[in-house]
């Protein structure tokens, strides 16, 4: 299959904790990586780091297009902020933070598409009623304020608003971490079903292993900033050979 | 004014606001900052404008200067005043007669041409200061050409009202780059900053910046392709000149409500009036 995303080297200090050391991988085009590990094992400045919002102190990351495979460093800052309007989506823990709360559901939609160029006011809002149909909310809504939704439909309604540019690579991080654990299964069906549908390739953050189990091909364990095990997810479940893993697994997994 | 420089400004300003200006006009669109100096005026009364007047305003020049359209407000009068005092230049109220024309929140009804230029007043240069108040994220949204959310803004005006809800300020796309504040002008005079022939300067005092439109420059106002930019116009002909294509202010002619429209711009309805048979 071919690479998509590969990280060299990765590394990042906050003062003197060490979040990222020495990380290196590579996600294939529609494969989905999960990313678990204790809290403050560095997940999230991984996300941060190779979907090109924080800058790593040394290592980098390529990003093959298709054409090229050019480190985000040297495509620049504008070159990234394209990919990460259109090609690219980030789906955030909490979508209060992520969505605009003033501005109707299909204005929170068709966001990415106005960025990327689209200029039709009957085919942005058809296109982000298709939307909420996909994400299961009743296309009524189109004009109501987030404000009015539910947690788990904040989330369905942020999925949407990421997909809704057709990207090919989506990071996600802990997606269902903020929402009721009876609202968590139907979301993650939901992220499991259009994944698969539309080919995404993503990569998932997450400290359930659960979750990683349900929708990872494959999977990296983190650890104090570093890689201490990797491989297909349900390899490296049910035989972890690290002894971090193995507690990892233990502590979720009934015995 | 005896003992001021030539236009008040000392020379070195001078150079300095016309150096912005020239990068203004390199980049147009864009906002270059300069080092405004505080001027015999308070903000508000056109410091910005009148800086870069006074900056590019030559012994030979004929200047106009409008509030809203008309020449004969007490801030038109004082910033003619100023300038025929401190540069010793010959005024009009004419558009016609003008080589450089000051102007807050109007453009003359008359096609201004490639030997004029037009200086106005901005009180806010920042097109996207409703949407984002810190300066530093704005500045990089225009680096990055991020212009979503202005767009966002307009689908839901449309969505909510029914139509584009501001009447003045509407942004427009400058030669397809920059998103730039026209300054509150009436979105009725909108279609008239594109391909202009004439030089178009803007200048902000208290903000400090100077902007600018080159000559024959694609403006394009915001809209939707399905939704076009569509400025109203009160529906009536002027009481004076009877024209139906200006832009109209409503006046109060007496204390029974009485009311009456009239054209803005008070030379070109002047000048109508003179035409009439
Ligand atoms: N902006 C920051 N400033 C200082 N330290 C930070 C910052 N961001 C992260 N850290 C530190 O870096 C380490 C890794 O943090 P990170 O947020 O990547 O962990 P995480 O695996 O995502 O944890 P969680 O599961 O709690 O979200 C932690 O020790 C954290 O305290
Ligand atoms: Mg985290
Ligand atoms: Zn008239």
């Amino acid at each position: 299959m071919t690479p998509l995303l590969q990280a060299r080297g990765l590394t990042h200090r906050f003062g003197r904790v060490p979040a990222l050391d020495d990380v290196s991988l590579l996600l294939r085009r529609h494969e989905i990586l999960a990313i678990v590990g204790e809290s403050g094992s560095g997940k999230t400045t991984l996300l941060n780091v190779l979907s090109g919002r924080l800058a790593p102190q040394s290592g980098d990351v390529l990003f093959h297009d298709g054409s090229a495979a050019l480190s985000l460093a040297a495509r620049g800052e504008i070159a990234v902020r394209k990919l990460q309007r259109a090609r690219w989506g980030y789906v955030a823990q909490d979508p209060r933070a992520a969505l605009r709360l003033d501005i109707t559901a299909g204005g929170n939609i068709g966001e990415r598409l106005m960025a990327s160029g689209a200029r039709n006011y009957a085919e942005i809002r058809a296109t982000a009623s298709r939307w909420l149909e996909a994400v299961e909310i009743d296309p009524q809504r189109l004009d109501d304020l987030p404000r009015t939704f539910s947690g788990g439909m904040l989330q369905r309604l942020q999925i949407a608003a990421t997909l809704v540019t057709d990207p090919e690579l989506v990071f996600m991080d802990e997606p269902t971490g903020g929402l009721d654990v009876s609202v968590q299964a139907r979301i993650l069906d939901l992220i499991r079903s259009l994944v698969r549908r539309l080919g995404l390739a993503v990569l998932l953050v997450t400290h359930d292993i659960g979750v990683a189990r349900l929708l990872a091909d494959r999977l990296i364990v983190m650890r104090h900033g570093r890689i201490v095990e990797h491989g297909l997810t349900d390899q490296v479940l049910d035989d972890p050979h690290h002894e971090y893993t193995q507690l990892l697994v233990a502590s979720v997994l009934p015995a | 004014m005896q003992g001021y420089n030539f236009a008040y400004l000392d020379e070195q300003t001078k150079r300095m606001i016309r150096r912005a200006i020239l990068k203004a006009v390199a980049i147009p669109g864009h906002q270059v900052p300069f080092a405004g100096r505080e001027m015999p005026l308070p903000y508000g009364w056109g410091t910005g404008g009148i800086q870069v007047t006074a900056a590019i305003i030559g012994a030979t020049d004929v200047l106009k200067v409008i509030d809203q359209g008309a020449d004969d407000t007490t801030n038109a009068v004082s910033i003619r005043q100023f300038f025929a005092r401190t540069a010793g230049v010959q005024t009009t109220t004419h558009t016609a007669e003008a080589s450089l024309i000051q102007t807050r929140h109007r453009i003359p009804e008359r096609p201004l041409r490639e030997d004029q230029i037009i200086v106005y007043q901005v009180p806010m240069p920042e097109p996207l200061y409703r949407l984002e108040p810190s300066r530093a994220s704005a500045r990089r949204m225009h680096a990055m050409a991020d212009y979503g959310p202005m767009q966002v803004k307009l689908y839901e005006d449309i969505t909510r009202f029914g139509r584009v809800a501001v009447s003045y300020d509407h942004p427009v796309m400058v030669n397809r780059r920059y998103l730039m504040s026209p300054s509150p002008i009436p979105a009725f005079d909108n279609p008239k900053l594109h391909l202009m022939p004439a030089l178009q300067l803007f200048g902000a005092g208290r903000e400090k910046r100077i902007y600018a439109v080159p000559p024959y420059t694609a403006v394009v106002s915001l809209d939707f392709e399905d939704r076009p930019f569509d400025p109203v116009r009160a529906p009536a002909l002027c009481a004076l000149c009877g024209a139906d294509d200006t832009y109209l202010d409503e006046i109060v002619i007496d204390d029974r409500g009485g009311r009456m429209f009239a054209c803005s711009d008070t030379d070109h309805c002047a000048a109508n009036r003179a035409d009439l048979p």
